[in-house]
């Protein structure tokens, strides 16, 4: 194991992210709401940059108290997307969302002064 | 712990490369030796609305190019050409859907067309592919039969001289304009000879039957030919009962499907593979488990009705399983041996024929035929180009260049 360089964090501002090759790994470091999230950016599916997508709010039925549908919205989930063919997972936690028994591997983020690091 | 060095990259959603948006593909493509044998792609994609500026003044009829290019000055508005309603794009997820137009190409004085394949084929290991329009799979659908005759006819032009001629990795089964059978022929006896055009192809989504009688001499001539005819599919919101559905997920599952078993049953039930027994049929894009379905499903009831069907020397399944199939989008079950008995149930080993329809949104790499475990390597090799080479009459050398 070892700290892979990720940025500066005033270069790694929020909503931003980078991909950091460590050794054989590629590993996606995400900063978002203030906390930072690593994921292989492999995706569970066919091998597409996983974390490489946009990121996008959970879409959600608005199912009403006698079940009715009401129409969609935003949740407060935040995704990120497979840019390949779509494959959604949680920002927090790396699961894939149509199936979350499948998740990208997690990476642990360090911060020393200035510097992001990512452990791999 | 050791602290090291490493290569980080930023992204940025103002620029784009095929050959970074695939760099996975190529990896892959390196893991898997696939600069070692041969890989062809029976259904690819370009868009040729990309390039309908050239494709227009091949339009023959006056009236036609003239109204056609005036329409297409009016974006989002009434067009002369029709479209299908669908984000195929999954709202922007699929990324390259809009970044594409940000490619760079080389000016060497290669068509954007042709270059921007050839990148992408060769990120994926692919040495020839088969070539297909995109909006134009809609076609069949249009109200005005002479539309869909002249652009047809534009496109099959446009596409032997722009870039069939000049393109060696590029082949194409042209464009059949199926709802005027005598154009259908004639689009078939003009073209049939042309540089890279290793069969035809009739778009699924409409509403003339196979098995029409006007239809026997186009089949007659590619039978002569020794061309396939393919039969490509698609959705249409507009069909009575996919109308029904709300998402485009279920459009999609289901439309895939659907006209191409209307068709596979036409073809099978009104004898065709009797009348015509060495006519190459081919089946695009509908995935394999129709095919699992629809076999077990005529071949119970044929025993029971064979007087409905009495050109038929055999069940339905044995003439369907004499036929080919592209792969993709191939369902992947959990359990495998679902997916090895599909194969087992359509001969996979000499008809199943690998094929990625990239660039749309459900791409298939070649790793989704390498890497089953339930197949030799021979048989891999056979999915991935040796089946589509010898259907094709293709040269078996190896020409891509694995970045």
């Amino acid at each position: 194991m070892a700290e892979w360089f990720v940025a500066k964090a005033a270069e790694l501002p929020d909503g931003d992210r980078r991909i950091v090759v460590a050794g054989k790994d590629e590993i996606g470091v995400f900063h978002r709401g203030g906390a930072y999230y690593a994921y292989s950016n492999y995706c569970v599916h066919s091998g597409g940059p996983a974390c490489e997508g946009i990121l996008i709010n959970k879409v959600v039925d608005l199912i009403a108290a006698d079940r009715t549908y009401q129409g969609q919205a935003f949740s407060d989930e935040v995704h990120f997307v497979c840019p390949w063919h779509g494959y959604e997972y949680e920002l927090a936690t790396g699961r894939c969302v149509g199936d979350r028994r499948l998740k990208l591997k997690k990476y642990e983020v360090v911060r020393r002064g200035d510097d992001i690091y990512v452990v791999a | 712990m050791d602290t090291v060095p490493s290569d980080v990259r930023k992204l940025n959603f103002d620029e784009y490369s095929t050959a970074k948006h695939l760099d996975h593909a190529a990896q892959q493509a390196r893991a898997r030796n696939f600069q070692d044998f041969l890989i062809v792609d029976v259904d690819a994609h370009h868009y040729e609305n990309e390039s309908y500026k050239e494709v227009f003044q091949y339009i023959e009829s006056p009236v036609i190019r003239h109204d056609v290019i005036d329409s297409a000055q009016r974006p989002g508005r009434s067009a002369m050409l029709n479209s299908s309603v669908g984000n195929q794009n999954l709202g922007g997820r699929i990324t390259r859907s809009n970044l594409r137009r940000l490619q760079k190409v080389p000016a060497d004085g290669k068509h954007r067309d042709i270059a921007m394949t050839l990148e992408w084929m060769d990120a994926m290991g692919v040495d020839y592919a088969c070539m297909f329009p995109t909006p134009m799979l809609f076609l069949g659908l249009h109200p005005q039969v002479e539309i869909e005759v002249a652009l047809c006819r534009a496109y099959n032009r446009w596409l032997c001289e722009r870039i069939l001629a000049v393109e060696p990795r590029l082949v194409s089964m042209l464009y059949i304009p199926f709802n005027d059978p005598d154009a259908a022929y004639r689009t078939v006896k003009d073209f049939g000879e042309c540089k890279g055009v290793v069969g035809f192809m009739v778009t699924s989504p409409r509403y003339k039957p196979v098995h029409d009688n006007a239809y026997m001499k186009t089949y007659a001539l590619l039978e002569e030919l020794g061309k396939p005819i393919s039969f490509h599919a698609a959705y249409s919101w507009e069909d009575r009962a996919l109308q029904m559905t709300n998402r485009f997920i279920s459009v999609h599952s289901l439309g895939f499907m659907w006209f191409n078993m209307i068709h596979m049953t036409n073809w099978v039930v009104n004898g065709l593979p009797e009348r015509f027994p060495k006519l190459k049929v081919m089946w695009i894009e509908s995935g394999l488990t129709w095919a699992y379905c629809l076999m077990q499903r005529l071949d119970h009831s044929y025993m029971m009705r064979t007087s409905d069907c009495p050109s038929l020397k055999r069940k339905p399944s044995e003439y369907m399983r004499e036929m080919y199939y592209s792969s993709q989008p191939m369902e992947k079950p959990d359990d495998k041996s679902i997916l090895e008995a599909t194969f087992k149930m359509i001969n996979a080993e000499t008809q199943l024929l690998w094929s990625s329809d990239y660039p749309h949104w459900d791409f298939d790499l070649p790793g989704v035929i390498y890497d089953l475990p339930f197949l030799s390597e021979t048989a891999k090799r056979n999915i991935l180009g040796g089946n589509a080479a010898r259907v094709f009459g293709l040269d078996t050398k190896v020409v891509k260049k694995i970045p």
